[in-house]
């Protein structure tokens, strides 16, 4: 098994000490099997204690440790060494504050995620003797693909509008709520329209795409975007043109 | 008890330089920008429409100006955006229009194909109404 010398720059910020981030050059010992996120570990272990990030399962699955990675967002746990040359520049994810180091906050992100209710809003209350609320798996494949968002947020640091339109709802929270409304068991799109329809919402789209070039788990919320554009403007023609089709 | 944690997060400035961050976001600002030349033929068409108002003398005086150097070099220009605009529009339909039918969805190349079909259909039968053939 083949071992090399990798040069990492790391975005260093420490909120205590500094006003501006700075870059820090680390040369560690990697493996041909690893990922950046193991290069961050050891220099955690070996070279220097102090360096922040987020992290958690190593496995693609809690979308904790996006990073920008040459400019580039993606899962550190995903980001083989092997496939880079020269020094990688690894960054906190784009149009994010900084906490500490690679740490962003998230706030802005998780506050967007509750304002869209991404839960089922069933259409109507079954007590829990009369049974599940039964799906098919044609009605499953609609939405499927949006369920398997992790909630990493490299889509927001791929988003240029979100970077210059900071109230943007932004694609992640967009695609969460698509999938509640494409699911047949659910009630609650109507709640969801206030927030996704608005200008905020998916108006403030312009298609870039990058959201779904990102994705690690190949999603497609520009797709999601896109068709929830579709969906309101038909909305709007019928409360318009034909208000007596509304309820 | 707990020592109090004072909070300064850092707050990136967003530079134009996003632009050059992955070809990608190059491509998209061209199909942005290509809305500028296909604006501007729309605009000399409707000067066209006034020069043809105004009689036989100004709209002769129009389409001599149409072969100018200069307009052939915008023509070429505006002909070039708006097929790199429609292609790249036609090919984001399956994203946007995804048709399910049972268990699958219908294959995206169908969906983007049958837009460059239709689009093919109607510039042919625009170019025969123009009289082309």
């Amino acid at each position: 098994m083949g071992e090399r010398t990798v040069e990492l720059e790391v975005l260093r910020y420490n909120p205590e000490t500094d006003s501006e981030p700075h870059f820090q050059r680390y040369s560690v010992t990697c493996r041909d099997e690893w990922v950046v996120l193991d290069a961050l570990n050891q220099i955690k272990e070996t070279i220097d204690p102090t360096l922040s990030y987020r992290w958690s399962c190593h496995m693609a699955v809690c979308g904790s440790c996006g990073m920008m990675i040459n400019k580039e967002p993606k899962l550190a746990c995903k980001a083989f060494v092997r496939n880079y040359e020269g020094v990688i520049r690894v960054e906190p994810l784009a149009h994010f504050p900084v906490e500490r180091d690679l740490v962003t906050v998230i706030d802005d992100f998780m506050d967007k995620l509750k304002r869209v209710r991404p839960y089922i809003i069933p259409k109507q209350v079954k007590a829990v003797a009369d049974g599940e609320y039964r799906q098919t798996p044609a009605e499953l494949k609609k939405f499927k693909q949006y369920s398997m968002c992790i909630n990493c947020m490299l889509c927001y640091a791929a988003c240029p509008e979100y970077g210059l339109i900071p109230k943007y709802i932004g694609p992640a929270a967009i695609a969460l709520a698509h999938r509640y409304n494409q699911d047949s068991r659910d009630g609650g799109r109507e709640q969801r329209q206030q927030e996704i329809a608005a200008t905020e919402g998916v108006w403030d789209c312009s298609f870039v795409g990058a959201c779904s070039e990102v994705c690690p788990e190949h999603v497609d919320p520009a797709g999601a975007i896109q068709q929830v554009k579709i969906k309101s403007t038909v909305d709007w023609y019928t409360q318009h043109l034909m208000p007596w089709l509304k309820k | 008890m707990a020592e109090e944690v004072t909070r300064k997060p850092y707050e990136r400035v967003m530079t134009m330089r996003w632009i050059l961050r992955h070809p990608r976001y190059l491509r998209y600002m061209v199909r942005e920008f290509s809305c500028l030349f296909i604006g501007g033929w729309t605009l000399l068409m409707v000067w066209g429409l006034t020069q043809l108002a105004e009689g036989p003398a100004a709209w002769a005086a129009f389409l001599e100006c149409l072969k100018s150097p200069a307009s052939i070099a915008f023509h070429v220009l505006a002909l070039g955006f708006a097929a790199y605009h429609s292609v790249t529009w036609f090919n984001l339909t399956p994203k946007a229009l995804p048709l399910q039918l049972g268990e699958h969805f219908v294959p995206d190349g169908v969906i983007a194909g049958a837009h460059f079909g239709a689009w093919a259909a109607l510039s042919l039968a625009i170019l025969s109404l123009a009289g082309a053939f």
